[in-house]
């Protein structure tokens, strides 16, 4: 195969590998910090870069017109609006559910995801229909050989991994990191330390929400366009690669994130060249069975949870 | 004890879905929902609803020929009607499929998120088989291919637990949609043709008379739900469920009574995938069509919102849900563009107000 079309499925599978992850450690800090799935999460997602391209048509209304400005106000009121609602979702339906059995959170948050996914498709405007996302950032694109390396591309891709490594020094370095930790580790202990749980809880929540909101724009200004549903396949990639990664481990849902693009990757590129006549529209198909097979083999994850450290 | 409270109950439910099938404009609809929604909890206060439940408990022959004598009148009354017939014989089918997943998740405590996908199999297999082989051998069949493909998830279900169970039928469910669209020898996108049911010679799709051919249908869905029925609720009262019940309550402790637990696991997930899979090839034969799109993700969401909704674990409460949760949205046009929101909040607030669900599953009596 040619080296320059290998390096381009590379380079696409390194971004959606950033994606994925980013979506997977929103999972692994709500598993965290709550032992709960919050299926609702991909269409948080979805949430955020619909916020994303309102703000940039609200932008565009009132004549602001440098494109490093935009994507800077579109990013910061996605994350944070998106922040207050993965708040509230978990103030008013995860918090008062916690007692509950395991499967009805899980019920709860994967009917909380529907009811987000149809009120987008409802009540944005013709939000039933996929909607163009702007390009932003530079088109400029840099030749080695046969392989084009898209600026834009490198930006999103460091963006999202500096995203990352930011929430991996908020846990790591500060005091609401810590406080995270210690309601991950133990939450009874952490309360008669002083810790407020409940504020805890609902930052996580915000944390993990807004960078949900940031892979939702990312994933906008990668693709170029947004419809209703595409938070329903990234939440359950994201969660796969959270357990596939191990729950409860920021690096295991890294690994993991990366892990599923490239088995995508070679479900497209692979397969086809050793079966011929297999279409590469079974990349998903040989994703998904990989990850079945996978958990049969380690039933918790690489990374295997322990209840002495998570997160 | 006497049988009159059990009879008024049930005249009365049948009365009410009487109303509710014949309900034209939408304000008859929202009234009677409104009258369900206020005069349930009202008849529960006064302790009537629990009076006609024991009443038919105590009564069990007596109460099966009411139910019955019930269920003839309201499919007598509606015979020529093609739409509600439709949507009662599409109760009946998901009825089937969900006393298959109460059996996972309700007595064993299996957890299976791609119902539609068992389904699915079914469905495809009636394409397949429906042209060749007698119709009640491609039921069966395609209630044991559902068996048969659902039995490889039974390794990874077997070694994990919780969340990480979840996932694999999560996957499983994705899995089995993508691979249809994608597959051309099973229709793509575009889905297949389906030949209509017919039944020892009895060709189901061609009416009797002024009758709507749905009613066939109907008559064939309540054999088969009351089979189903039948076998679920001996199932549940037999040694079996009550290994089931404690494998699902605590496998630590089962497996120290010397209870196998992969052995229970293992028989109530194909049990209840056999019951998906008959239904599925049932209901594809019914619609006429099979496609990728009536197999998703939100379809599996829907079942299981049915028997969380009914009480997990209750027969009965599956009935009653199916019919909810089908009906309802059909019969509000005007909510029609808002279903999913619609079940999605239902859903949600049941959750939050009555995790238990509507009837919830009563504990054994074995003395009584």
């Amino acid at each position: 195969m040619d080296v320059g079309l290998l390096g381009q499925y590379v380079a696409n599978g390194l971004m959606l590998g950033v994606i994925y992850a980013m979506v997977a450690v929103g999972f692994t800090l709500f598993f965290g910090v709550l032992d709960i799935i919050k299926f609702s999460h991909g269409d948080v997602l979805t949430v955020g870069a619909f916020t994303g391209l309102a703000t940039f048509i609200g932008l565009q209304m009132i004549g602001v017109a440098s494109p490093w400005f935009q994507v800077f106000i579109i990013i910061i009121v996605a994350v944070a609006a998106t922040g207050f609602l993965g708040a509230l979702i978990a103030k008013y339906l995860v918090l008062p559910l916690r007692s509950a059995p395991p499967l009805n959170i899980l019920l709860l948050t994967l009917m909380l995801g529907a009811a987000l996914r149809e009120c987008v498709r409802l009540f944005y405007p013709q939000g039933a229909n996929p909607k163009p996302f702007p390009r932003l950032l530079p088109q400029d694109s840099l030749a080695l050989g046969s392989f084009t390396l898209r600026l834009d591309n490198v930006i999103l891709l460091g963006a999202g991994i500096g995203a990352i490594a930011a929430v991996h020094l908020v846990i790591t370095r500060t005091r609401l990191g810590l406080a995270i930790r210690a309601v991950a580790q133990d939450a009874e202990t952490a309360r008669i330390m002083g810790i407020h749980f409940d504020r805890v809880v609902l930052l996580t929540f915000a944390l993990g929400s807004g960078l949900a909101a940031l892979a939702g724009v990312m994933n906008g200004l990668y693709y170029n366009e947004i419809n209703f549903s595409i938070g329903l396949l990234l939440g359950v990639i994201g969660f796969s690669a959270a357990v596939v990664g191990g729950l409860g481990n920021i690096y295991g849902a890294i690994l993991g994130g990366f892990l599923f693009a490239a088995l995508q990757t070679i479900g497209a590129v692979l397969l086809p060249a050793i079966f011929p006549g297999l279409p590469s529209a079974y990349k998903d198909v040989f994703a998904f069975a990989v990850v079945i097979g996978f958990m049969a083999w380690r039933p918790t994850g690489l990374i295997a949870e322990r209840t002495a450290e998570r997160v | 004890m006497n049988l009159i409270p059990g009879l008024i109950g049930i005249a009365a439910i049948a009365a009410y879905s009487y109303l509710f099938l014949h309900a034209e404009s939408q304000g008859a609809v929202l009234g009677l929902v409104a009258l369900a929604a206020v005069g349930v909890p009202i008849l529960g206060r006064f302790g009537w609803i629990g009076q006609a439940s024991r009443s038919l408990e105590n009564n069990q022959a007596a109460g099966r020929v009411v139910i019955a004598v019930a269920l003839a009148a309201l499919v007598w009354l509606f015979r020529e009607e093609n739409f509600a017939m439709l949507m009662v014989a599409s109760v009946l089918f998901y009825t089937v499929a969900c006393l298959g997943l109460t059996v996972q998740f309700g007595y064993a405590g299996v957890v299976n998120f791609a119902g539609a996908a068992f389904l699915g199999v079914g469905g495809y297999t009636s394409a397949m088989l429906a042209p060749h082989l007698p119709h009640v051998l491609v039921l069966a069949i395609g209630g044991l291919l559902a068996a048969l493909v659902g039995s490889i998830l039974i390794l990874p279900i077997l070694r994990t637990r919780g969340h990480y169970a979840a996932l694999i039928t999560v996957a499983f469910g994705i899995l089995f949609r993508q691979f249809v669209e994608v597959n051309d020898a099973l229709g793509g996108p575009q889905g297949l043709q389906v030949k209509g049911m017919s039944l020892f010679g009895w060709d189901l799709n061609s009416p009797i008379g002024e009758f709507s051919f749905y009613t066939n249908y109907v008559v064939a869905g309540l054999a088969l739900t009351a089979l189903a029925f039948i076998l679920v609720r001996r199932l549940e009262r037999s040694w079996v469920g009550l290994n089931l019940d404690a494998v699902r309550l605590d496998e630590t402790a089962c497996a120290v009574f010397g209870i196998d637990v992969a052995r229970w696991k293992i028989l109530a997930f194909t049990f209840g995938n056999f019951f998906a899979g008959v239904a599925g090839a049932a209901y594809a034969m019914m619609t006429g069509f099979v496609a990728p799109n009536s197999f998703t993700f939100a379809d599996s969401l829907i079942m299981v919102s049915i028997i969380l909704l009914g009480g997990l674990g209750n027969a009965w409460g599956v009935a009653l849900a199916a019919a909810i949760m089908l009906v309802l949205p059909e019969k509000l046009q005007a909510l029609q563009e808002y279903r999913f929101l619609l079940y999605a909040v239902l859903v949600i607030v049941i959750l939050m107000a009555r995790p238990q669900g509507l009837i919830p599953r009563r504990s054994r009596e074995y003395f009584s």
